[in-house]
């Protein structure tokens, strides 16, 4: 198969392919996308992984653009859109085509069965996302209980989530993870 | 962060503007709330779109939204090509989607650079290692913060099916397209079955 030889190839296939299956969107698919690109494809470590997760919170823009960073370190500036596009153009498609047949019975809703059945799964997926981000990242106990401290403060206050992560920056750059 | 208001008593006074916008302000519209958003760009499309132009109310937008939400991909990047195809057809669309991802693929592409070229550099190592902590704890609370509800309504089928997917995914590491395609009709089916015992 040439997507072998082809990492551009291999690209757009694996998320073009994802893009499909992302329900729940992109924080959602982070388990698939460290499957395929730490223990399948061997493209980045693991601490990469966290690495570029963090990159992709640090930076403005949607959640997606992790794919971005991803593509990039397997392809450079090719690599990056390629994985990027492919990630997103296919559920583009998608969305505006099933948009336009909906607007044409006005005030159809998703039927509140297939809302309902839909939720608890994202949220397992993002949760397996958390699980799995988090055996990258913490490698010491102390790591771990920064991660647990930031979880308990964004889910008690309504801190902008931009001073937790310049907070763990601070401590990371102190030496104390 | 403000609090939601209730959409009504925001909309009421003026309907959405009558005009649409043209090519250039959806694209400058879009890239304003990508380069705004950090963490998610959810929070400020609501603000740019209800609140700030009023090209929707609150219902069309929250409406538009969960046809996003539910289908597969990253839900904002729906929405900006749903959102612009509905005032431009198809070239709205992409100049929504251009809009949303042109400029953050281009600051996101400068910081790959760096972090191939000085990744290595034992500080910013150090710096990165403490952002991925704080950043998975942000995660983990988002999580908890949607699992809420299902808790509060006691929502047994909900809370094993997340329970299902996240043993399949996060500890057995299953491939994704394999335990959806398996989940998804087995959380409908179920669902359905429960709701109607509850209706009947």
């Amino acid at each position: 198969m040439s997507s072998e030889n082809n990492p551009v190839l291999t690209l757009v296939w694996t998320f073009g392919l994802m893009s499909l299956f992302a329900v729940g969107g992109a924080n959602a698919a982070i388990p698939e996308m460290y499957r395929v690109a730490v223990e399948v494809q061997h493209w980045m470590t693991d601490k990469q992984f966290a690495d570029v997760f963090a990159i992709s919170q640090l930076s403005p823009g949607p959640n997606v653009l992790i794919v971005t960073l991803i593509g990039y370190s397997v392809a450079g500036l090719g690599g990056a859109l390629a994985a990027t596009l492919a990630m997103c153009v296919p559920t583009a498609v998608l969305a505006y085509g099933v948009s336009r047949l909906l607007r044409r019975s006005a005030g159809w809703r998703w039927p509140a069965i297939v809302q309902a059945a839909l939720v608890p799964l994202s949220i397992g997926l993002m949760g397996a996302s958390g699980l799995i981000l988090a055996l990258s990242a913490d490698r010491t106990w102390v790591a771990g209980l920064l991660t647990a401290a930031t979880a308990a403060l964004a889910f008690a206050t309504r801190l902008n989530p931009l001073w937790l992560l310049l907070a763990g920056a601070f401590l990371g750059f102190a030496g104390v993870i | 962060m403000s609090p939601d208001s209730p959409p009504a008593t925001i909309v009421a006074p003026e309907l959405p503007t009558s005009v649409p916008p043209s090519l250039i302000a959806l694209f400058m519209a879009f890239a304003k709330m990508s380069l705004a958003g950090f963490g998610g760009v959810l929070v400020w499309a609501r603000r740019g779109i209800v609140e700030q132009h009023r090209w929707m109310t609150a219902e069309e937008f929250n409406e538009t939204f969960a046809l996003c939400h539910f289908l597969p991909g990253p839900n904002v990047v729906n929405l900006s090509v749903v959102f612009g195809s509905r005032f431009r057809g198809v070239a709205g669309g992409i100049a929504a989607f251009a809009g949303l991802l042109g400029p953050p693929i281009v600051i996101v592409t400068v910081l790959a650079a760096l972090y191939s070229r000085f990744g290595q550099i034992d500080a910013l190592r150090r710096i990165l290692a403490g952002v991925s902590c704080a950043a998975v704890g942000l995660l983990i609370a988002v999580v908890f913060r949607m699992m809420m509800p299902l808790i509060r309504d006691r929502d047994f089928v909900g809370l094993l099916v997340m329970l299902a997917v996240f043993i399949a995914i996060g500890l057995l590491r299953l491939p994704l397209p394999a335990v959806l395609l398996v989940a998804i009709p087995l959380s409908i089916a179920m669902t359905f079955v429960t709701r109607r015992r509850v209706s009947a």
